[in-house]
């Protein structure tokens, strides 16, 4: 509920490209980052003639995703045409989903830090990605003011699922959390990268505002362009703010799409002509209807295991919320369960140092992992993290750096301390004086002189000591 | 020396195999004969000449050939070569057709007179003041005039069968999903389906086996369900031939064709075949309006690809996109894709499409159901493929409603996915006329045996008169 008793109601449109070996519609490799027009046949060109031909893994993969969104599977689905002209589309007409898709009535839980929510999903069907257009001379890589525009076809067919959901999300925040639960989701199907750097996952928000207790919706916009989770937050919060001024200052809200500017957290509306479409709908004719066999539906289910939010429920017993969130979602509770020893620190060195050494948690030991982690208060802290960036090698073993100790013998830490309070008289000056922050700087000093073997509770005694408190 | 205007594909194979005719000798000949009378006919957009070790044999030019021209018809494509082959094309190389070229057509299929190419109008070679029927006109040209042993053409609404049926041969339009798509440059995507044109029914068999059968790269294939047989037999016996009330007594069938299809259904019934009336009234009534709803709206769609951007023509000068799509495709469109377009796109925009497109659809489940219901009965149904003979360059240019008629009695069958066959039974006033042979899916067998045995009966001279 945001402020004045305004209520959010947020629907999302989410596309994720599938990472099958080959494109939605012909043969062509489907990959990412490759020369432009490099990954491009007669079919995925539209040239004269050429007829599609529906790729049955990407079928299978929008199979497995629509029961692990709850959803029914159509027992005949069909595929339509939608038709708008632009470049990046070569057939004048893109393939997608229309009144019967592969997945539709489904819900899928969002747990948060005060309970679940139920999101509806409205459906999801499976289509092909257009061609990727790049503006040259404009600003910005956008069309308005471009001297020219290039295609590269080789996006083109990638096959693309898109998922809409009801209007049941209420915050940014909300929509954040929903969209890194399914971006997981899908990454554990396998299905897909779901970067939304690289595009393979987008996401487009449909806002609106209502006072509490209102029913039915007041006029929605859209949001596009927001490349990052916590674009899609901003921008849906920067939004709702936006018609609650305009509301609140005896204006209506325009139905337009916008543009998130997540570099200033403005909102402008997108210069767009695809405002006033007729897309023409018609069944392909080209494609015969797709009917999943019960073998498909069955082997899609059986693939689906136990969903992130759930497994977020069950850590939560055992830590709190965020943490149980952050392990799920980053993918790290599957190390998690490997780990033995005390919950909460095994959780924190997952989400905080091991994170940070970049460690595939898949390649962890988790045996070996919790003695280190067990050990990390008598070892040298360098060694520990040096543990951590080593622990997904095949070959890692905790004792080796269990082995090592800390320096915390007054007799070795004197001489240390000594030197560095005299090479910095100023600090000591002011430390004196009443700046006690500058405690950490000498910490940090004697640390890099020991090069992390020092103990640091020792470190701190020993510096109080010396600095006359 | 060598007769091309009487030599069939059957007879030709049987000379190469023979070895008393070269593959270079035999495609040497159709060369020489296109050499003497294509420019009075102008069958052809694009004389190849490949030499080979089969029977050669011509393309309409919507069947996309690797590496030779492929226009459609159509100043939008001018200069198009694909990089690659037609699965019809690639089936006829692996079975060693040589290509003689590539055959005029109607723009895009849309037409029945091959007077709406954008290369000029192919002319019949039994009257060359009169078209040869469309869209298929020049493959149909090309085999009556002896300038090809055999073609492929394609059939919407009927432009296989109507134009053989103008030019005095022999036109399949297979059951639909028998022959691939592929590399058929679109029309209809429901309604378009390749079939042979040839001199004789077994000619037809012979170049429906090679074409035919399922094709990973076209999803609406299937696998016939059993092999092409070579019609043999001479009788009828025990043969079922409906014959549709409506089909037959339609306004606008002229009487020649009448007389002469009546006196083919009599034939059949001496040949032992059991001659019933029958009746399909929704199919006639309604099968043409539903046609020109569903075959521009799919038109309407399929023809957006031309767009100036990839290949094909592209209009000059600066602007917007907008600007470059409109120009591109009002240079290189010419009226009757134009028209169809535009029909096409209103029958698809919303608010319309249930009371057209959906309505369309139902309506062709019904025709459907009305031919199945049929096939209780019958194993064929019999009708003039055309309501007239070929008429008058010009005749009916300027009348799009009167050009549509001529598919009056090809479109209800082809709605309903059947196929047909259409056999010369006749001259009307010099001029050839077709009946038209239909059963259910997938019986072209039946079609073949039939359509041969009333051939052998009927001893129709495919030669023109005025060639012989």
């Amino acid at each position: 509920m945001s402020a004045n008793g305004w209520e959010p109601v947020v629907g999302l449109e989410i596309h994720v490209q599938l990472k099958t070996r080959t494109k939605m519609f012909c043969r062509c490799e489907n990959v990412w980052g490759e020369e432009p027009n490099t990954r491009t046949c007669p079919v995925c060109l539209a040239h004269p003639g050429t007829l599609p031909v529906p790729n049955r893994t990407a079928v299978e993969w929008t199979l497995k995703l629509g029961v692990a969104l709850g959803c029914e599977i159509a027992p005949r689905a069909l595929f339509h045409r939608k038709n708008y002209f632009y470049p990046d589309l070569p057939k004048g007409y893109q393939i997608s989903q229309y009144d019967v898709p592969l997945a539709s009535e489904g819900r899928f839980v969002v747990p948060g830090p005060d309970g679940d929510r139920e999101i509806g999903i409205v459906r999801a069907h499976l289509e092909e990605d257009a061609a990727k257009t790049v503006h040259v001379g404009g600003t910005a890589g956008r069309i308005h003011g471009a001297e020219h525009s290039l295609v590269d076809f080789n996006r083109g067919g990638t096959p693309l699922v898109e998922i809409v959901t009801q209007p049941d999300i209420r915050s940014g925040e909300e929509a954040r959390r929903f969209l890194q639960l399914l971006r997981q989701t899908v990454v554990e199907l396998g299905i897909s990268d779901a970067e939304m750097e690289k595009g393979s996952l987008r996401c487009d928000a449909n806002v609106s505002v209502r006072k509490a207790g209102e029913g039915g919706f007041r006029t929605k916009t859209e949001l596009k362009n927001m490349n990052s989770f916590k674009f899609v937050a901003d921008g849906i919060a920067a939004e709702v703010e936006r018609q609650v001024g305009v509301y609140e200052s005896g204006g209506e809200v325009v139905q337009q799409t916008l543009h998130f500017d997540p570099a200033r957290g403005t909102i402008a509306p997108l210069r767009s002509k695809e405002e006033a479409h007729d897309y023409r709908y018609f069944p392909e004719p080209d494609l015969v209807p797709v009917e999943p066999s019960a073998e498909q539906v069955a082997a899609a289910r059986e693939s689906v295991g136990e969903l992130p939010g759930a497994r977020i429920r069950r850590l939560e017993q055992e830590l709190d919320f965020d943490l149980a969130y952050g392990l799920v979602t980053s993918g790290r509770d599957e190390l998690f369960a490997r780990v033995p020893g005390d919950r909460r620190a095994v959780a924190n060195v997952l989400m905080n140092q091991l994170a940070a050494a970049g460690t595939d948690p898949a390649a962890v030991n988790g045996e070996e992992l919790g003695k280190l982690i067990a050990a990390r208060e008598r070892i040298p802290r360098q060694a520990f993290l040096d543990a951590l960036a080593a622990s997904g090698n095949g070959d890692f073993r905790a004792d080796r750096y269990l082995a090592e100790e800390t320096v915390s013998d007054a007799a070795a830490l004197d001489p240390v301390i000594d030197r560095i309070l005299a090479a910095n008289a100023e600090q000591v000056e002011a430390y004196r004086g009443g700046k006690a922050g500058l405690l950490g700087f000498f910490v940090g000093q004697v640390m890099k002189e020991t090069q992390g073997k020092a103990d640091a509770r020792a470190v701190n005694e020993r510096l109080r000591e010396k600095l006359g408190n | 020396m060598i007769d091309t205007l009487r030599l069939t594909a059957e007879e030709a194979a049987g000379l190469l195999e023979r070895g008393e005719v070269s593959g270079d000798e035999l495609a040497g000949a159709y060369l020489g004969a296109i050499e003497e009378r294509d420019a009075e006919l102008h069958a052809y957009l694009h004389v190849v000449g490949e030499r080979g070790a089969g029977v050669p044999i011509a393309y309409k030019d919507v069947i996309t050939t690797k590496g030779i021209p492929t226009t459609a018809g159509s100043r939008i494509l001018e200069g198009y070569t694909p990089v690659f082959d037609s699965t019809v094309a690639s089936r006829c190389k692996e079975a060693r057709l040589p290509v003689i070229g590539k055959t005029n057509l109607d723009e895009f299929a849309m037409g029945s007179s091959t007077e709406n190419s954008a290369y000029g109008p192919s002319r019949n070679p039994w009257d060359p003041e009169r078209v040869p029927g469309g869209s298929s006109g020049g493959s149909a040209a090309a085999v009556a005039g002896g300038l090809a042993p055999w073609a492929l053409g394609t059939d919407t609404g009927g432009s296989v069968k109507q134009p053989a049926s103008l030019c005095g041969v022999v036109g399949l339009r297979p059951t639909y999903g028998t022959v691939s798509r592929y590399g058929i440059v679109a029309f209809a995507s429901s309604l378009d389906q390749v079939g042979p044109i040839t001199k004789t029914v077994r000619d037809n068999a012979r170049l429906y086996a090679i074409v035919a059968g399922k094709d990973p790269c076209d999803s609406t294939t299937v696998e016939l369900p059993e092999p092409v047989a070579l019609p043999e037999g001479e009788d009828l016996t025990g043969v079922r031939v409906g014959v549709p009330r409506e089909m037959n007594e339609a306004e606008g069938i002229a009487p020649g064709v009448s007389e002469s299809v009546e006196a083919a259904i009599r034939l059949a019934e001496e040949l032992g075949a059991d001659v019933e009336e029958t009746s399909l009234p929704r199919s006639v009534e309604y099968g043409l309006a539903c046609y020109y709803l569903v075959a521009p709206a799919e038109a309407s769609s399929n023809l957006a690809r031309y767009d100036g951007v990839r290949y094909g023509h592209r209009a000059e000068g600066d602007g917007d996109l907008t600007a470059l799509y409109a120009r591109t495709r009002w240079e290189g469109f010419g009226a009757e894709p134009k028209r169809r377009i535009l029909l096409g796109t209103y029958a698809l925009s919303a608010g319309y499409y249930e009371a057209y497109y959906g309505q369309a659809q139902k309506v062709r489940t019904v025709i459907a159901q009305e031919h199945a219901a049929a096939f209780e009965r019958f194993d064929v149904l019999v009708s003039p493929t055309s309501p007239t003979v070929a008429f008058r360059i010009g005749e009916k240019a300027e009348d799009p409603l009167a050009m549509y008629l001529s598919d009056l009695l090809t479109i209800p069958a082809n709605m309903a996915g059947l196929p047909g066959l259409s056999i010369p039974c006749g001259l009307s006033d010099g001029l050839p006329v077709g009946l038209q042979l239909i059963g259910p899916q997938f019986s072209e067998n039946t079609l073949f045996r039939v359509g041969h045995a009333l051939e052998r009966a009927l001893d129709f001279d495919y030669v023109p008169e005025r060639l012989r």
